[in-house]
């Protein structure tokens, strides 16, 4: 058996790759996912892609900051050192509102870095994966698992049909920026 | 993309149950300002709510001009296709102006209005009323004054709402893009005035009523409020058009945009907001919370009920994505918004003028109904003149492709 683990379509224009996966699609051919060096318009609804969860954790990673800043500002400010401020009261809501805002913008952004990193495994020091480098360059990459999709001369000519420029078959899954 | 099978001359027929229900609602005010100008204890009532709703029906056709105005200056694409909704706004301003301005000189005249700076004897030291911060501030509230700067900036602003849709008129017959090239320089001269001048205006109008307190912030404050309730109008005018089966090229995309720029601009206002009582709060002087004292003191209902419906209900309704694009809920948001700033101008408008004294009642329901009711009649009529799709619009096909 050989070792071809994904099938890849390199396309130079992103019409030609539409088209592509709507050849893909229509022999119904299950595509792994595709890689563009700029954004498609309407390329997730069309490969089904599903939405982003990263709102919901936006939603958390405020909220933990507007909490945080609200119960160290009552701490600091009414329960260890209360201090008579313009004869306001110790922990007056409206004098705190900027700096809960502020916290939450704070952990909402930072939360967001990381999540970001952590789904897509950039770290620092760590080679970015990628399966094709020319996807941040200038071609447009369709990727097609082999493993589950046996017809592969089928796919190849589905890919050479629409316009593909050049198919490859790749051994790894990822080539890496050494 | 790029067919479309829409209909780019349809117009709307102002007939029927709109055209009635305005007529009946413009009927119901008249009687209800009657009714207040029967008996010399509700004068001032009236006039004060006469004032709240003319100077919202001027601020929501004005910020229509403004809304115009911003999509040129930015060269929006998205918005091509409902330019005709604010221009028709835009187009009712003379009216509102007249209106505005006839409240004013008539308030003005019977000492109803303004009698915190216009009142026998407050300039004169020889008087018993003779007030000294009113006489260092009559170089600028004085009455020949106050109405000039009324009558120059709101008759520029409708100067510039014409023009605005003239030249659209002039697109529509002609093509060619010499119409929307003027248009674009026309609104920046109109945005950068437009800048500058509102909360002159909104100083005057609104914040003079209690001369003796002022705010720098009030003129931010009420050029978001007035911005954002011209947004709910528009979306509502778009949905009930939609539901009427007009504009069919009306997408979810357009009141998704609709949608961020009323959530935005609800944030906005609550920051502005939140920003001049923060100051106020802090600093704890007693010239400057009288403002909010004379609000807690009577007015604490309304004073919550603000926030509830021009902060809570947007942020909460239409956080989500798919809110924003589904129309019913768009639709009630837009209606909450207006009535929220409805009760915003209520609670800047009436400590100002009937202090203690304020209700609720036929007065208000029935003015606010008959203003609503002339709104209709005059946009709805200036929107069945042309057609209601501007198809000489150099970004029209983005428009018509819009999606997000």
């Amino acid at each position: 058996m050989n070792n071809i683990k994904y099938i890849l379509g390199s396309f130079g224009d992103p019409d030609e790759m539409m088209h592509g996966i709507q050849k893909l699609q229509d022999n119904n051919i299950k595509i792994h996912d595709v890689y563009t060096p700029m954004p498609i318009h309407g390329i997730e609804a069309k490969l089904g892609v599903k939405r982003s969860r990263l709102d919901i954790a936006a939603f958390f990673f405020g909220i933990t900051g507007t909490m945080t800043m609200l119960s160290f500002v009552y701490f600091a400010a009414a329960y260890d050192w209360p201090i008579n401020i313009g004869g306001k009261p110790h922990f007056a809501l409206p004098d705190f509102i900027p700096i809960t805002f502020e916290l939450t913008i704070l952990f909402c952004a930072f939360g967001l870095v990381g999540s970001y990193y952590a789904s897509t495994h950039l770290f620092p020091g760590r080679a970015p994966r990628v399966m094709d480098l020319r996807a941040t360059n200038d071609r447009f990459i369709i990727a097609i698992d082999a493993k589950e999709n046996a017809e592969h001369s089928k796919i190849d000519d589905l890919l050479k049909e629409a316009g593909a420029l050049e198919v490859k078959y790749n051994e790894r899954k990822y080539v890496s920026y050494e | 993309m790029g067919t479309h099978n829409y209909n780019l001359t349809e117009q709307f027929e102002f007939t029927g149950k709109a055209k009635n229900l305005s007529i009946i609602a413009i009927v119901i005010g008249l009687l209800a300002i009657g009714y207040g100008f029967s008996a010399e204890a509700l004068h001032e009532r009236t006039f004060a709510n006469l004032l709240l709703m003319a100077y919202y029906f001027a601020c929501v056709c004005m910020s229509g001009a403004f809304f115009l105005a911003v999509q040129f200056v930015a060269q929006a694409g998205w918005s091509a296709s409902i330019l005709r909704v604010p221009e028709a706004m835009a187009k009712a301003l003379p009216i509102a102006v007249v209106i505005l301005i006839a409240v004013m000189a008539a308030g003005l005249y019977t000492h109803n209005l303004y009698h915190h700076w216009n009142a026998p004897g407050l300039t004169d030291p020889n008087s018993e009323n003779f007030d000294k911060l009113i006489k260092g501030k009559s170089a600028f509230l004085n009455v020949p004054f106050f109405m000039a700067r009324q009558v120059i900036f709101l008759g520029v602003y409708s100067f510039f709402a014409l023009l605005l849709a003239r030249l659209s008129n002039n697109e529509d017959l002609e093509g060619g893009l010499n119409s929307y090239r003027k248009s674009f320089k026309y609104s920046c001269v109109f945005l950068v005035i437009y800048g500058f001048t509102t909360p002159i205006f909104a100083f005057d109008t609104v914040m003079s009523l209690e001369a003796h307190w002022f705010s720098t912030m009030f003129g931010w404050y009420n050029f978001a409020a007035m911005w954002v309730s011209s947004l709910a109008t528009i979306a509502i005018i778009l949905i009930l058009l939609r539901k009427s089966g007009y504009m069919a090229w009306v997408n979810n995309s357009h009141l998704h945009n609709l949608g961020q720029f009323i959530f935005g601009f609800s944030i906005f206002w609550t920051y502005v907001w939140f920003a001049q009582f923060l100051l106020i709060y802090y600093a704890n002087m007693p010239e400057e919370t009288v403002y909010f004292y004379k609000r807690f003191d009577n007015y604490e209902f309304w004073f919550y009920l603000n926030l509830i419906l021009n902060f809570l209900a947007p942020l909460l309704l239409l956080m989500d994505r798919d809110n924003k694009r589904q129309e019913n809920i768009l639709l009630t948001v837009s209606i909450i918004v207006l009535c929220g700033h409805w009760v915003d101008y209520y609670q800047m408008i009436m400590p100002g003028t009937v202090e203690e004294h304020h209700g609720f009642g036929i007065i208000e329901i029935g003015t606010a109904i008959g203003f609503v009711g002339l709104f209709t009649f005059t946009v709805l009529n200036g929107l069945s003149k042309k057609p209601l799709i501007a198809k000489n619009h150099p970004f029209l096909q983005e428009s018509l492709n819009h999606h997000l």
